[in-house]
């Protein structure tokens, strides 16, 4: 790929997503983007480019961030984090929000949905400890298409089965001629909707949970801080965020910190000693 | 010592790419092509878990799950149900029977490994 061609999607990925591309990357340029110049028209990327410069479209444009932000995701991915949120930190905010009875989480980068679903199938199986709770499930996501994907709920033979228990296919699902589908009841938990993370989150509200996996990673530096000093209001001071395995907060930002007993969870710095000890 | 599967299905393709698998994640793996001869191989030494096919001649697969759930010890493998049958009917009356995990076919490494990470296999 030609240098200019490379850094006008650089930029314009980090400009539009704050997407932080290297040049090592560039196969996922390569592989992500003919696509998106065949469906308008172009023989290339290169000529889909040198139409964007002489004339910005916002239709390419936006195809161009939705092709390079879009995330593979599977039900349960990590179980053990699944694990710890419905034996550990649960139970510890429901007693910790007993008087208010209301729980909000925040799935900031929801890609096709199966985060939110994983967390709502959860929070159904445990619904006799829920009665009479408010639970505000939000999920995000940057792109159109994948919002679009996790409202509707339909996943292919090999998604509903990756990760997922067959008990869970068996109870939360129906299988349509499209594909299995998360049935209404738990598609109406969830409000879906499109937001980019390099936006304002005040309107969003505060979170006792928010999870983050495997989004930061594509981020550079500064925006990785901006993004999670960011979020760091939006949390209560002793509510959590997940990160993706290969994700931390150390050298990045002093608004979190590690969670004491459980990797890939961190809690917001100078937090109240609620539930924090190892092993819960 | 090894974990030890033991793959029920009367394609000698199907059997071979899940032992491909299975032996890939450190399992050891034995063979049977159908419900009786499972029933011999569990009667002869008791693997730690099951990989079966529905259909298939002399005994099917769910015959083989009631008949394997009552012999002694019967209940300690864990039995995956692997099978073109994708019906939610069929895959209630698995689990019904005492199926632990329902693969559909067609199926690949990345879903086995999942199924068998639920099952704590992993």
């Amino acid at each position: 790929m030609r240098d200019d061609v490379f850094s006008l999607l650089a930029n314009l990925l980090r400009e539009k997503s704050g997407l932080a591309l290297p040049r090592d990357k560039e196969y996922l340029l390569e592989s992500r983007l003919t696509p998106v110049a065949r469906k308008h028209g172009f023989d290339s990327i290169d000529a889909m480019c040198a139409a964007v410069r002489s004339a910005p479209k916002q239709a390419v444009i936006g195809d161009v961030v939705e092709a390079m932000t879009t995330n593979e995701s599977f039900f349960f991915r990590d179980a053990a984090v699944f694990q710890v949120f419905r034996t550990a930190l649960l139970p510890a905010l429901l007693t910790a929000r007993a008087t208010s009875k209301r729980l909000r989480i925040w799935f900031a980068a929801c890609s096709s949905g199966q985060e939110p679903y994983s967390i709502a199938m959860i929070l159904e199986e445990e619904k006799a400890k829920l009665a009479g709770w408010t639970v505000d499930l939000v999920a995000t996501d940057i792109s159109n298409e994948m919002i679009q994907r996790a409202r509707d709920g339909v996943y292919t033979h090999f998604e509903a089965q990756r990760g997922l228990p067959i008990q869970f296919l068996a109870k939360y699902f129906s299988k349509e001629d499209q594909g299995w589908r998360i049935k209404q009841p738990l598609r109406d938990k969830i409000k879906f909707q499109n937001f980019n993370l390099l936006e304002s989150y005040g309107a969003l509200g505060t979170f006792d949970i928010i999870f983050c996996r495997n989004v930061l990673i594509y981020f550079a530096l500064e925006t990785k801080r901006d993004i999670l000093d960011r979020m760091a209001r939006q949390l209560s001071p002793d509510g959590e965020l997940f990160l993706g395995g290969a994700e931390t907060v150390i050298g990045v930002t002093e608004k979190f910190v590690p969670h004491p007993g459980h990797a890939g969870i961190f809690i917001p710095a100078q937090a109240p000693a609620l539930d924090r000890a190892v092993g819960q | 010592m090894k974990k030890s599967w033991l793959i029920v299905d009367d394609s000698k393709v199907i059997r071979g790419i899940a032992r491909g698998i299975l032996e890939n994640l450190g399992f050891a793996t034995e063979e049977a092509e159908d419900g009786q001869q499972a029933l011999d191989a569990c009667n002869r030494h008791m693997p730690d878990a099951v990989l079966l096919d529905w259909n298939m001649p002399v005994m099917n697969g769910i015959e083989f799950l009631r008949k394997l759930r009552a012999m002694p010890n019967g209940t300690s493998p864990k039995v995956f149900f692997c099978t073109t049958e994708n019906d939610m009917t069929r895959i209630v009356e698995a689990l019904e029977t005492g199926a632990d995990e329902f693969i559909m076919k067609p199926f690949d490494a990345e879903i086995l490994t999942s199924k068998l990470a639920l099952q704590g296999l992993t």
